[in-house]
């Protein structure tokens, strides 16, 4: 069994998290889901009540106090994530709605001016729908080919062709981290690999940023995606990291107010970087959540967040052999250190669905479904997954009562 | 908060895991009509095969959970051998006991006259009102495999 990290006292970091004192059907809450969506510290809700509270005002406008204060706040939270992920500028740094509208950003203004008919856009079998769909709308417009990188029968990316795969590829889009099979990705092999055919490198970074140490210097990719909600930030706020090379040659995204310099009666000038991508009044309480969020994380030391999960996850995976052997599959790689502390079960003879309704009775929240991965759940050959995620507030104890419960679901469709 | 006994009714179960009419028809003379529950990713296909006005054969295929197998195989035994007016007015009656009813219903006139038997089992899904989705899938398909045989 992996050895207990000191580092971090997940049952103290709990206390930072009101949702998790939450009574579910006669039995405190034990929340398994955050690889969907992360629980909130009050560190982040105190961030965004405050704001709300004393200096509410539209940012990028007012000469008044309070509103140089509200631009103060979140252009602050912009310069804080930018630390946070190692970006060389705060221009470099684009807040949009959440990874989704990341990436289709990158797909559509740089996506329109760099893609034409017969180039290839590559992409692997594990994406989430995120990273598929905006990819495949670019090559419905412009008639480019789509390719994928397949997936092992272990759950790894089949890198043993990739090289042919990005033969006349323009861009290779990867997620850094399944949010299925919990694998992580080689991101700057896949980013070398793409520069080396002369393809940009795009990550989905969704499931990175919240659980290691971010370092797009160390990633060495062109663009990158995150979501707020997913480390400890609020809904309704993620980022766009680009270079800024390449962020200062595409064309804007969306057109409005803030995103130019100047307008005419029948033309625009764009504003400069990182304006340039924010349309319209843009969502403030959140981004200044979301800095909070980075300081509550930074705070945690993300090296340590990440040796908490591979503790947790290999003692979950150990507890979970040990108690139901065949009975149960847990998909993607054994290695705990190879992997993110997402766990997708197949417990035999009971349907994702039925798992989760059955543990909820028990204050046990784990999704069942196919997470917006379908094609990966078509190469797994299964129409769904229940799955279980961890995070930093997440301790044995919840494994534990996760094992129990899902004995029970077992006894019950006996 | 309803308990776990209000949803997985021993006959549920029962169906769940002793699926009748499980399998295919050949298409044609059967029609295939597929359905997919797109939160879930579960997946049915229903095989409706009719001659003169009659449901003479209903088949199921696909996978998905207790509620949305069991649903369909109770459906499949509900239907089979009957005329097409009676079997949309029992998909009508189900639907009704799902809380969905059609556009222009009257909320004050009385659930339709019709005996659902075992299905009415699956009366407890109202209280999970995301399991209604499950329940109702094989419904769905097998309503837009009937519209096929109607010209
Ligand atoms: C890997 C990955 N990419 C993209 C997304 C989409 O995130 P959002 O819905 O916040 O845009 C998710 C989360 O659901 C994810 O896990």
């Amino acid at each position: 069994m992996a050895s207990v990290a000191m580092t971090l006292d997940a049952n103290c970091i709990k206390r930072d998290f009101p949702a998790l004192e939450r009574i579910v059907n006669g039995h405190l809450i034990t929340y398994l889901d955050s690889a969907a969506s992360s629980q909130k510290p009050w560190a982040v809700l105190r961030a965004m009540d405050n704001y709300y509270e004393t200096t509410h005002a539209n940012v990028h406008r007012g000469v008044y106090t309070t509103a140089v204060e509200a631009t103060e706040r979140y252009e602050g939270a912009r310069v804080i994530f930018a630390r946070f992920v190692n970006a060389n500028s705060k221009r470099e740094v684009i807040f949009t709605k959440n990874v989704t509208e990341s990436l289709n950003l990158v797909a559509q203004s740089w996506g329109n001016a760099n893609v034409g008919p017969g180039d290839a856009i590559l992409y692997t079998e594990m994406e989430h729908h995120a990273n598929l769909v905006p990819w495949q709308m670019l090559a419905a417009r412009t008639g480019a080919v789509l390719r994928y990188v397949p997936v092992t029968d272990d759950g790894h990316l089949d890198l043993s062709n990739l090289d042919t795969l990005l033969d006349g590829a323009k861009v290779f889009t990867f997620t850094a981290a399944s949010n299925v099979l919990g694998t992580i990705n080689p991101v700057r092999q896949l980013a070398d690999a793409a520069h080396r055919a002369g393809a940009i490198a795009v990550c989905d970074a969704a499931q990175l940023a919240p659980h290691m140490t971010m370092d797009l210097q160390a990633m060495g990719v062109d663009f990158a995606g995150i979501t707020g909600h997913k480390m400890c930030g609020p809904t309704g706020v993620g980022v766009l990291w680009g270079r800024e090379s390449l962020l200062d040659a595409i064309p804007p995204f969306l057109g409005g107010g803030d995103m130019i310099t100047d307008v005419h009666i029948d033309g625009f000038t764009p504003n400069e970087l990182p304006w340039k991508f924010e349309a319209g009044t843009p969502p403030i309480a959140e981004v200044i959540g979301l800095g909070a969020a980075c300081d509550y994380l930074s705070g945690l030391v993300l090296d340590d967040v990440r040796a908490h999960e591979i503790d947790l996850t290999g003692y979950a995976m150990d507890v979970l052999e040990a108690r139901f052997g065949d009975r149960l599959k847990i998909h993607g790689p054994r290695d705990p250190n190879a992997r993110m502390g997402v766990l997708s079960l197949a417990l035999e003879g009971v349907h994702p669905h039925d798992i989760s309704q059955v543990l909820d009775q028990q204050g046990v929240c784990v999704r069942a479904g196919h997470h917006c991965a379908k094609p990966l759940m078509r190469r797994l050959g299964v129409g769904a997954t229940a799955r279980a995620s961890f995070y930093v507030y997440n301790e044995r104890h919840d494994v534990d009562t996760l094992a129990e419960a899902l004995s029970s679901a077992s006894d019950f469709f006996k | 908060m309803p308990g776990l006994e209000d949803l997985y009714r021993e006959i549920i179960l029962d169906h769940y895991k002793n699926p009748r009419n499980r399998g295919t028809l050949e298409v044609p003379p059967a029609h295939r009509s597929d359905g997919v529950n797109p939160l879930c990713g579960d997946e049915i296909a229903v095989y409706v095969q009719v001659e003169g006005d009659t449901v003479t054969d209903v088949k199921i295929g696909g996978q998905g959970c207790s509620i949305s197998q069991s649903s369909a195989s109770m459906m499949s035994a509900a239907v089979k051998g009957k005329s097409i007016k009676d079997a949309r007015l029992v998909i009508k009656a189900f639907k009704a006991m799902m809380s969905i009813h059609e556009p222009g219903h009257d909320p004050d006139a009385p659930p339709p006259d019709i005996k659902l038997g075992d299905l009415e089992a699956l009366k407890g899904v109202v209280k999970f009102p995301v399991r209604i989705k499950c329940a109702t899938l094989a419904w769905n398909t097998f309503a837009q495999g009937l519209d096929q045989f109607v010209k």
